[in-house]
């Protein structure tokens, strides 16, 4: 009867097992074919500029305006945390390190991923059903150097420098609730920024950065590729897209931490 | 004299999961011919000229083209066969992020190191040899009608010139004027270039217009091959019954 048990238990986790081990072996070979196809020639540079233009200034206003309010409002919460007790350099402090840390990688990572990564599969996704990556094929040009190759390398450069004018945001977005809403000094507050500006913080939140954007355009061009079954099927591959990347980019923030803080 | 043959298909096999789709295809096709395979839809058709482009790798079986295997080769070979294909798709699978004129010049500009302003010379020339004009050089293809998107997709297999075209249901979704017009097309472009043709279709007009060699395909075997005269001729029942479009015969449909 146990054994019984033990064969119908086992056969019940063993399929759903033998597919996931399936899908991740798969993803692993698309992964290791995308990145050798990133550094063998010919490469597309007009298709790089392209998504460069598409990742990154078509994404400056979300992200600008993502990292404004998560910068006000992290001023706002630490001011009625912390309220009274040496608040000025503690609050630009916290706005700092939250913002450069964590908030505006993440926040503007997850923000690019609903954007770009669901463009990227949705794209993708439809030139695979109809055919247009089979044509390709057919004129001698190889879609990972034509598709996945160019958005990999604009996804894994533009979201640190993204980050960076989302950190600028952010500060700036703490430093206007500090100022004009709490009555800060704004010379003092300027003065206990930069004191407590540190490297590593700001290095660390462009890694996270360049992983999170390589994250974005791997996973909008493998659920894209794979993509099968018409509309329905791009429609699938585009929500993948968005929740795979989000998920990994929530794990792979804790890595990097953990990584840099870790002591 | 034996004539040369062009591509050699022995023993073809290649399922997906539990489905046999080519159940051991043979299949010889002549340099300078033109085939027609013809059989109902789910027969493995598309299965069998996405085999021979590379597109899908066989479970087992040999595609020689000139003489030159090519089922598991290196990419690079297969590369080089590309180079002396062009192939006609379903849908005319035009890249809608480009115009007409960069669908038509896409292998001579990002492989054959044409400047644009030369690829586009020959793009519009080409265009009009498939009876379109130089206005709609510039539009993209989501502007064009079916008929004109076949038409582009044409100008787009042949650009380069190449020895062997394929065309995957070049009339399905057509109208029956715009259907023979495309007929036409072919017909007059394989002559031009002296290329041998494979068509897949189940348009038996169509067939009987382009093809100099019919093959039955059933059940992922090639069941039948002859001439069109032969076509006409013959006893087989499988044949007779796809020809006459009947739901009664051999070939069982599920309902």
């Amino acid at each position: 009867m146990i054994i019984r048990l033990g064969e119908v238990f086992l056969r019940t986790l063993g399929k759903p097992l033998v597919k996931f081990l399936y899908s991740l072996g798969d993803l692993t070979a698309f992964v290791v074919k995308a990145i050798y196809h990133c550094f063998v020639p010919p490469f597309y540079f007009k298709l790089f500029f392209k998504q460069v233009l598409d990742i990154g200034f078509y994404s400056l206003p979300v992200v600008g305006l993502t990292t404004l309010f998560a910068g006000m409002v992290i001023a706002l919460q630490t001011y009625s945390g912390f309220s009274g007790f040496k608040a000025e350099s503690v609050i630009a402090s916290v706005v700092l390190i939250s913002v450069t840390r964590e908030l505006a990688p993440v926040l503007s990572a997850l923000m690019v991923s609903g954007r770009i990564g669901a463009a990227m599969a949705a794209e993708i996704g439809t030139m695979r059903v109809t055919e247009q990556i089979d044509a390709l094929v057919t004129l001698s040009t190889n879609p990972f150097k034509y598709l996945v190759a160019p958005r990999l390398w604009a996804g894994l450069l533009v979201l640190p420098l993204l980050v960076l004018v989302g950190d600028i945001i952010g500060i700036f977005g703490g430093y206007v609730v500090g100022v004009y809403k709490l009555g800060f000094n704004p010379a003092n507050y300027i003065t206990a920024t930069f004191q407590d500006l540190q490297y590593i913080g700001i290095i660390s939140g462009l890694v996270k950065a360049a992983v999170f954007g390589f994250i974005i355009s791997m996973m909008g061009c493998y659920h894209g590729y794979k993509s099968k079954g018409g509309a329905q099927g791009v429609g699938n591959a585009t929500t993948n897209a968005v929740v795979s990347s989000s998920i990994l980019i929530l794990i792979f923030n804790y890595l990097i931490t953990e990584m840099f803080f870790s002591r | 004299m034996e004539k040369e043959i062009k591509i050699r298909i022995r023993d073809l096999h290649k399922s997906f999961g539990k489905k046999n789709v080519l159940n051991g295809v043979n299949l010889d096709l002549y340099k300078g011919e033109s085939l027609v395979v013809i059989g109902g839809s789910g027969t493995g058709k598309s299965v069998l000229i996405k085999c021979i482009q590379g597109l899908l790798t066989p479970d087992s079986g040999s595609i020689e083209i000139d003489d030159i295997e090519i089922v598991n080769e290196n990419p690079d070979v297969i590369d080089r066969m590309h180079s002396k294909m062009g192939m006609l798709f379903q849908g005319g699978a035009l890249f809608d992020s480009l115009t007409v004129w960069e669908n038509v010049a896409f292998d001579l500009i990002q492989n054959r190191g044409f400047n644009r302003k030369e690829a586009k010379i020959v793009a519009v020339k080409v265009l009009r040899q498939v009876g379109l004009t130089e206005d709609i050089a510039d539009l993209y293809p989501s502007e064009l009608s079916g008929g004109m998107q076949k038409r582009v997709g044409l100008a787009r297999a042949v650009i380069t010139r190449p020895e062997i075209i394929f065309f995957d249901e070049p009339t399905t979704g057509l109208d029956p004027i715009m259907a023979d017009v495309i007929n036409d097309l072919i017909i007059e472009s394989a002559k031009d270039l002296g290329a041998t043709t494979l068509t897949i279709t189940h348009d038996m007009a169509s067939a009987r217009k382009i093809a100099d060699k019919i093959a039955m395909l059933y059940q992922g075997k090639i069941i039948w091959y002859g001439t069109v005269k032969e076509l006409d001729k013959t006893t087989n029942p499988y044949v007779r019954q796809f020809i006459n479009g009947s739901s009664k015969g051999p070939i069982k449909v599920e309902k």
